[in-house]
């Protein structure tokens, strides 16, 4: 036990990290999705295609094999991302974009068709129908699915501990090899740590879509 | 194309759009052929980075792509062929577990998928590696097990409580025990209902496999990683590509596999409209899926 206690510092500074890791790409993955996802109902097919055919790929591919790629084949080219908590992000960022525009177009394609149609049908500009009508109620749709990616993303910073980014895990493996005889202890404190990211998220997410739980 | 954000277009709109997709493919194409010009300007294409997969230096091609699909894929998929039927069998009965009616015996259910579903796959490898000293094999397997089971049972809990009230109302009215109605009516139904999000979880699953990379598995994309140390890192490229190609290869066809039972199993009544019929009483499930647009 007074190993979990010493370590607590240790684990302080991981979960900052990984705190900083899920923001950031949260960040940024949300700018690229947004755009991804406005590329995905334009009118225009090229458009459509490109996004559809970069959302399908980025989500059938695993992290894993992304952060290989920026870590192991990029520096091939002479293209030396900067190393560690950067290329995390931007490799968490780029991955969870995907998913942040498969959530938001889904979310937008839930509105009824009818809805948009009485908006023209009563003179409304095509800006007024995407900022009065059509957006507010795909929000409520988006928010639970998005709050569930981000969740997703704040497990999957993780998968930095294996590419020489000190986060939550990487401090727990740390931990537990430098004190084998508590091993189980020490990692059920990163246990610990990561709940209190997702369970708080979890019920958030929850609590919202009751909020704006509505029939249509 | 029919929207929520636009009218059929007309004549005019039509020949807009047409000068706009061409003008669109064309700013595609460029941005593209700026990119693979980039890119062949830092040797990509270079011959000296590719012969690994026809002509290796030390070996013959065979043995590279012996290595990359029967050693690589070969452990990526035998780690997931062990924990997925595990995953399922332990999520349906997680799922069973947390739907007993006495509310004491419930929540150790409901502890055990929340603490499993909030907790990285990765750090359940490490756990199993670290604490519980397995080998990196069993503990791949371990993490993707532990962790897909909470989702599985998440998704049956979601299936079971979108069924109609009526089928359980039915059931014990003719006289079926509680564990009857659950095992011979509401389970099988749950489970088609979902199926394809239980198909769409196996992708997560395999996908996660790759995790092992980290934990010293030797699936894929530590085999492509050897053979990059082996033969040289200018051929990293080209063995990632085999890595992209073949992982989208097999998520994409399951994906595509997921997709396509949804179609099937909306076309006789589709979940949303079966959830929607059941919270309104005295209708059935498919009652209205045909009037409901998808």
């Amino acid at each position: 036990m007074d190993a979990v206690f010493a370590a607590f510092p240790t684990y302080l500074s991981g979960f900052a990290v990984t705190l900083q890791l899920t923001a950031w790409s949260a960040a940024i993955a949300m700018a690229l999705g947004l755009v991804v996802a406005a590329l995905r109902v334009s009118p225009l097919r090229p458009f459509r295609f490109f996004a559809a055919a970069y959302v399908e790929v980025l989500r059938n591919m695993p992290l894993t094999l992304i952060f290989f790629f920026a870590v192991f084949v990029l520096p091939q080219f002479g293209v030396i991302p900067p190393l560690g908590f950067w290329t995390a992000v931007l490799c968490l960022s780029t991955y969870t974009s995907a998913f942040v525009a498969e959530a938001v177009r889904s979310g937008i394609n839930s509105v009824g068709v009818g809805q948009a149609e009485a908006a023209r049908a009563i003179g409304l500009t095509f800006g007024q129908t995407l900022g009065e009508v059509v957006l507010p109620q795909a929000v409520r749709t988006v928010v639970p699915p998005l709050i569930n990616v981000f969740i997703a993303l704040a497990k999957n910073t993780s998968v930095a501990a294996g590419f020489a980014v000190v986060e939550l895990t990487a401090a727990g493996r740390r931990l537990s090899q430098g004190n084998p005889s508590d091993t189980i202890l020490l990692l059920v404190g990163v246990v610990v740590f990561y709940l209190l990211i997702t369970i708080p998220m979890g019920v958030i997410a929850g609590a919202v879509e009751r909020k704006v739980a509505f029939s249509r | 194309m029919t929207s929520v954000l636009y009218d059929a277009p007309g004549p005019v709109a039509r020949r807009r759009e047409r000068w706009g997709s061409v003008i669109g493919s064309v700013v595609v194409l460029v941005l593209l052929a700026v990119g693979a010009v980039a890119a062949a300007r830092n040797g990509v294409f270079d011959a000296d980075r590719w012969d690994v997969l026809y002509d290796p230096p030390k070996q013959t091609a065979a043995d590279v792509w012996r290595s990359l699909l029967v050693t690589g894929l070969g452990a990526t998929l035998r780690a997931a062929a062990l924990a997925a039927p595990l995953a399922l069998a332990l999520g349906v009965a997680l799922a069973v577990w947390r739907s007993t009616r006495l509310r004491a015996l419930r929540i150790p259910a409901v502890g055990v998928i929340e603490l499993f579903r909030g907790v990285p796959v990765l750090l359940m490898m490490f756990f199993a590696l670290l604490a519980l000293k397995l080998s990196s094999f069993e503990a791949v397997v371990f993490g993707l097990v532990v962790y897909n089971m909470a989702i599985v049972a998440e998704i049956l809990r979601a299936g079971l409580a979108a069924l109609p009230k009526g089928q359980a109302e039915a059931a014990y009215a003719l006289g079926l025990s509680r564990p009857q109605t659950l095992f011979t009516i509401l389970l099988p139904q749950a489970v088609r209902l979902m199926m394809p999000s239980l198909v769409a979880q196996m992708v997560v699953l395999l996908k996660d496999s790759s995790l092992g990379f980290i934990v010293g598995y030797q699936e894929l994309l530590k085999v492509i990683q050897n053979n990059s140390y082996f033969y040289g890192n200018n051929y990293a490229f080209a063995l990632f590509t085999v890595g992209t190609v073949v992982y989208l290869t097999v998520n994409l066809s399951l994906s595509w596999f997921a997709r396509w039972l949804a179609r099937r199993t909306s076309a006789q009544g589709n979940p949303e409209a079966v959830a929607e019929a059941a919270q309104r009483p005295g209708t059935g499930p498919g009652a209205d899926a045909g009037a409901r647009p998808v």
